[in-house]
């Protein structure tokens, strides 16, 4: 297994899907010429040619329309969305039209495409382009989402994710492009709305994906030089949710944190801690806690911009908290 | 115009690009974060064009929005200080580059998602048409802009309104690393005015005189009740797309031919041919730019960063 970054790693997911599947292409601005604003897709465009790697204006609602009309033809497409804050820009093909044709249409039509998009904060951008809007997304049914932590699941996510029959959403983080991890060479599929554990533990289960995994690693560090033992279980796919693992970690521990980068109201740790109480009421030692960005639009202030974030700190007081 | 303002209008225009110098200066410390989109190459557009409107006049435009700040009045000492997050920064510090905005000089904004301004334009049009105040409001946005949806919607319902609206593009020839041409369909963008009727025209961005005697006729026609209007005004950066861009889609050489169009030497030159200003009074202008941005930086370097407590700060109006 070579050792990768998270950029490589998708990088090489796209590629060899590309080689396989001829039906597979990508488009979405600067994709091509520039090699991609996060210089996900340098060299394809010397390699596949314009035809399969496309350039396009700037305009998210035709990229995404234009997806999903080439996908009900049979096609692959990989839209990109130069970051998650502009898929708003095309909400309405994404969740009225990517997620609805299937069902709406009684299973005639079938629209296999995937939208890449890196999102997070962090990095001063800004409130339009520093959003962590994953739970929204994972709000409608007929949409998949998906947000890997590490290179391994981002290589074999994607992979997942191009073959998947159905539209999905591929959410990167930007802050993680650089991280390194073990990536099996060629054929390697994670399949989509399964979770799994990141490191075992027995006193607390930490839920947690993204970005915040690579927080909540760190979290586990610390509290293990405490004698405090903490699960982490990832959960990789946000819909279809998976709370296998979860539940069964929690029935061990009796006690949860959710970590996320977006904002709590409504998000992914309100619906982890709602399903922990639906099916493990009886196991709770202290209610879920979670661990998410400060109610406030992203400023573009260094400092005020980490005072929103969630860091280490507040996972491992989290973790005091429910003990 | 009056020998001053002609010496006013250099002077905006050596600002800016001193102030952008000076910025990507204070990008490669690490003292700015996140994006930074210079100007540099395009002084003469705004300043040019924003030499026609009048107090009451409203401004909005994309997020290249440094040169356009000055033009309309904002001191070069908060528009470090915002770039450098601090409290004195004309939006405290919360925006950024990209979001500088004094809404008591009727500058409504820098704005970053690309069109996204247009059809709030439109809006701050309709509020002065429904109030009755003969003003006009003047939307800047790039070529790239224009193959966005909402450029397209906000165009036709302000000519379905009559609304009095300036639409201008600034046509540098590339959005991020794409020519106009591989993204746009007309690559004389003006020709898609066409589509909604509207009176349409050229500038060139370089030539600080010819895009203030443009656009000044048509903000006239405008403020006369005439329905909007869209200027396409040619120009160029000379810097890349945002700091850090790796420039793989265009020819030093192409550079390097737009660069000989300086429009600061460009319009320099008009004013010593035409007799306006000697060469010491320019000097001297250079001068009073250079000492502005030197205590502008001092100004922003020096000034305090925000409060803890203005993180939860404006998330809703406090009454
Ligand atoms: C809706 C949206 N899509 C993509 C982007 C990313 N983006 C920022 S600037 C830009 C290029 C815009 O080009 P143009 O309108 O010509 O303006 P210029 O930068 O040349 O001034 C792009 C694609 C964005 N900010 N918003
Ligand atoms: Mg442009």
């Amino acid at each position: 297994m070579a050792r990768i970054t998270m950029r490589e790693a998708i990088s090489q997911a796209l590629w060899e899907e590309m080689e396989r599947d001829e039906r597979v292409f990508i488009l979405g601005e600067e994709v091509g010429v520039w090699g991609g604003t996060y210089a996900v897709t340098k060299g394809f465009y010397d390699h596949f040619g314009p035809k399969r790697v496309k350039d396009t204006p700037i305009a998210e609602a035709a990229i995404i329309g234009a997806a999903i009309g080439a996908a009900l033809t049979g096609l692959r497409p990989v839209a990109e969305m130069m970051t998650i804050n502009f898929a708003f820009v095309a909400m309405d093909h994404i969740v009225n039209e990517a997620a609805k044709l299937h069902y709406m249409f009684n299973g005639q039509m079938r629209v296999p495409m995937v939208i890449r998009a890196p999102g997070g904060g962090g990095r001063q951008l800004g409130a339009t382009h520093s959003q962590t809007p994953d739970a929204i997304f994972a709000h409608f049914p007929g949409l998949k989402v998906v947000a890997p932590g590490t290179p391994a699941d981002a290589k074999g996510l994607l992979k997942a994710a191009i073959r998947s029959e159905d539209p999905v959403l591929f959410i990167e983080h930007a802050t993680l492009y650089q991280t390194r991890g073990e990536v099996p060479e060629g054929e390697y599929i994670v399949p989509i709305g399964k979770s799994t554990v990141q490191r075992p533990g027995k006193d607390v289960t930490i839920v947690t994906y993204s970005k915040m995994l690579e927080l909540s690693l760190k979290a586990a560090d610390e509290l293990a030089k405490e004698g405090i033992e903490a699960e982490i279980v990832d959960l990789r796919s946000l819909r279809p949710l998976d709370m296998g693992p979860v539940i069964e970690s929690f029935k061990k521990t009796n006690r949860a944190v959710v970590v996320e980068e977006g904002w709590p109201s409504y998000g992914v740790g309100a619906e982890v801690a709602t399903r922990i109480y639906e099916q493990a009421f009886d196991y709770a030692d202290a209610p879920v806690k979670r661990v998410a960005q400060k109610e406030v639009p992203l400023p573009y202030n260094r400092t005020l911009e980490q005072m929103a974030l969630p860091h280490v700190e507040d996972i491992v007081a989290a973790v005091k908290e429910v003990l | 115009m009056e020998k001053q303002e002609y010496l006013n209008l250099y002077h905006q225009m050596v600002v800016i690009r001193l102030l952008e110098e000076k910025v990507a200066e204070l990008y490669q410390q690490g003292k700015i974060g996140g994006f930074l989109h210079l100007y540099i190459g395009q002084e003469a557009v705004s300043t040019g064009l924003i030499s026609t409107r009048r107090p009451e006049d409203r401004v909005i435009t994309a997020y290249r929005d440094h040169g356009v700040a000055i033009n309309c009045g904002l001191p070069a000492g908060g528009i470090i200080a915002e770039m450098l997050g601090k409290a004195t920064g004309v939006s405290g510090g919360k925006g950024g580059s990209m979001h500088l905005a004094d809404v008591e000089k009727n500058f409504w904004g820098g704005h970053a998602i690309v069109g996204a301004h247009l059809p709030l334009a439109a809006g701050l049009a309709l509020g002065d048409q429904y109030q009755g105040n003969a003003a006009v409001t003047i939307c800047m946005f790039g070529d790239g802009a224009t193959n966005i949806g909402f450029f397209h919607e906000a165009l036709n319902l302000s000519k379905v309104w009559n609304l009095p609206v300036l639409w201008v593009c600034e046509n540098n020839q590339y959005g991020m690393g794409t020519a106009v041409e591989r993204a746009s369909a007309v690559s004389e963008i003006r020709r898609k005015a066409d589509g909604y009727g509207m009176k349409n025209a050229v500038a060139d961005g370089m030539n600080l005189m010819d895009v203030r005697e443009v656009a000044g006729k048509m903000m006239e026609e405008i403020r006369a009740g005439g329905g909007p209007q869209f200027l396409e005004i040619m120009t160029y950066r000379f810097r890349g797309h945002s700091m850090g861009d790796p420039e793989r889609y265009r020819k030093p050489d192409e550079i390097r031919k737009w660069e000989e169009n300086d429009p600061i030497g460009i319009y320099r030159k008009y004013l010593v041919d035409h007799q306006i200003a000697s060469e010491d009074e320019l000097n001297a202008q250079d001068q009073s730019a250079e000492k502005e941005i030197a205590e502008a930086v001092e100004f922003a370097e020096n000034s305090p960063e925000p409060a803890a407590e203005e993180l939860f700060k404006h998330i809703y109006v406090e009454e």
